[in-house]
């Protein structure tokens, strides 16, 4: 295979983990929103913890992300 | 943006360019449009606390608003780590206003302007990566400062069992040494990455408009300007979110510094 097309699948391949983080992120609103809907007032002290589970299943889909601009501009 | 033949290069908005040739020792430390930009941030940041430090008794919206952020920042802290948090009120808020102010920064519409484009400072790893230093030496200043050797003991959390010793600690320390790679790279890339998608369709937009044929401009061009649109939306907000979880990490990590586990 050419080395430059080896690159453009690599990177498209890493947006499969793109679209994993998306779920991880989506699982993290939609669990936060259930625990919320059955206990609201308990939900606004929790936010703290929201973002940080966004945070952690966001940044490895980011990553995804720098792994295909590495493969795209930079090898 | 550059665009040659036709083609629209997303990358363009990330370069740097000297505005000002500056040589020292040997050194490049020109004036380029990231410091431009730099200066921009503190400008408007430096403009927004001067109208908000009237100290009156009864707060204008101005003053409401500043007093809103830095309350903010002080709740955000006292959760956190607890009545000690009031004394990182100083680092975190201006770690949090920078980022936030440097986000938006880059989305405003100085495109508008011939030959100027907006620069977004934190899509640079360069400049994430100093922010991300500055959180976490502070941490480790502090950690040291006020527990001494005893600091090492964040790696061993309580409770953990005798035959787990030689495994926990080595997870501990590596997820304490990643973290200032973890907040510069989310910063980083979350900048990068929105910016780019912008471009893209904006990309889009403009050639859908220069296709001969007169079908493409209503197929393609109007649909990514709508969802253009909706992004730059999702943009404003990814820009608040990033810079509200640099500042809750921060607080985080002083946490652990202050009262270790």
């Amino acid at each position: 295979m050419d080395a430059e097309a080896a690159k453009l699948i690599g990177a498209g391949l890493a947006a499969i983990g793109a679209g994993l983080a998306a779920g991880g992120v989506g699982n993290v609103f939609g669990s936060f929103l259930q625990g919320a809907l059955r206990n609201p007032a308990a939900a606004d002290g929790q936010q703290g913890r929201l973002f940080i589970g966004f945070a952690a299943a966001e940044l490895l889909g980011l990553l995804a992300f720098v792994v295909a601009m590495i493969l795209i501009f930079v090898a | 943006m550059a665009s040659e033949g036709g083609k629209i290069d997303p990358m363009y908005q990330f370069k740097i360019e000297p505005l000002a040739q500056l040589n020292l020792g040997g050194y490049d430390i020109s004036f380029t449009n990231s410091s431009l930009f730099m200066l921009l941030v503190l400008g408007a940041i430096w403009v927004f606390m001067l109208g908000g430090m009237k100290r009156e008794m009864v707060p204008g919206r101005w003053q409401a608003a500043v007093e809103g952020v830095t309350g903010f920042i002080g709740n955000m802290l006292t959760t956190s780590v607890g009545p000690e948090g009031k004394k990182y009120v100083p680092l975190v808020f201006s770690l949090f206003m920078f980022i936030l102010v440097g986000n938006f920064m880059g989305m405003m519409p100085f495109g508008l302007v011939p030959g100027a484009h907006p620069f977004t400072v934190t899509s640079h790893l360069t400049v994430t990566a100093i922010l991300a230093v500055i959180s976490f030496s502070v941490v480790l200043i502090v950690g040291f400062w006020k527990h001494g050797f005893r600091f090492f003991s964040l790696f061993v959390p309580h409770g953990t069992p005798i035959w787990l010793l030689w495994l926990i600690p080595l997870i501990e320390l590596f997820s304490f040494l990643i973290r200032p790679f973890s907040l510069a790279l989310r910063l980083f890339v979350a900048m990068t990455a929105g910016h780019v998608l912008m471009k893209v369709l904006a990309g889009f937009v403009i050639n859908g408009l220069n296709a001969d044929a007169a079908w493409v401009s209503v197929v393609v061009s109007l649909p990514s300007f709508i969802l253009m649109i909706g992004i730059t939306l999702l943009e404003l907000l990814v820009c608040a979110i990033q810079a509200y979880v640099f500042a809750l990490l921060t607080s985080l990590y002083i946490n652990d510094a202050v009262n270790l586990h």
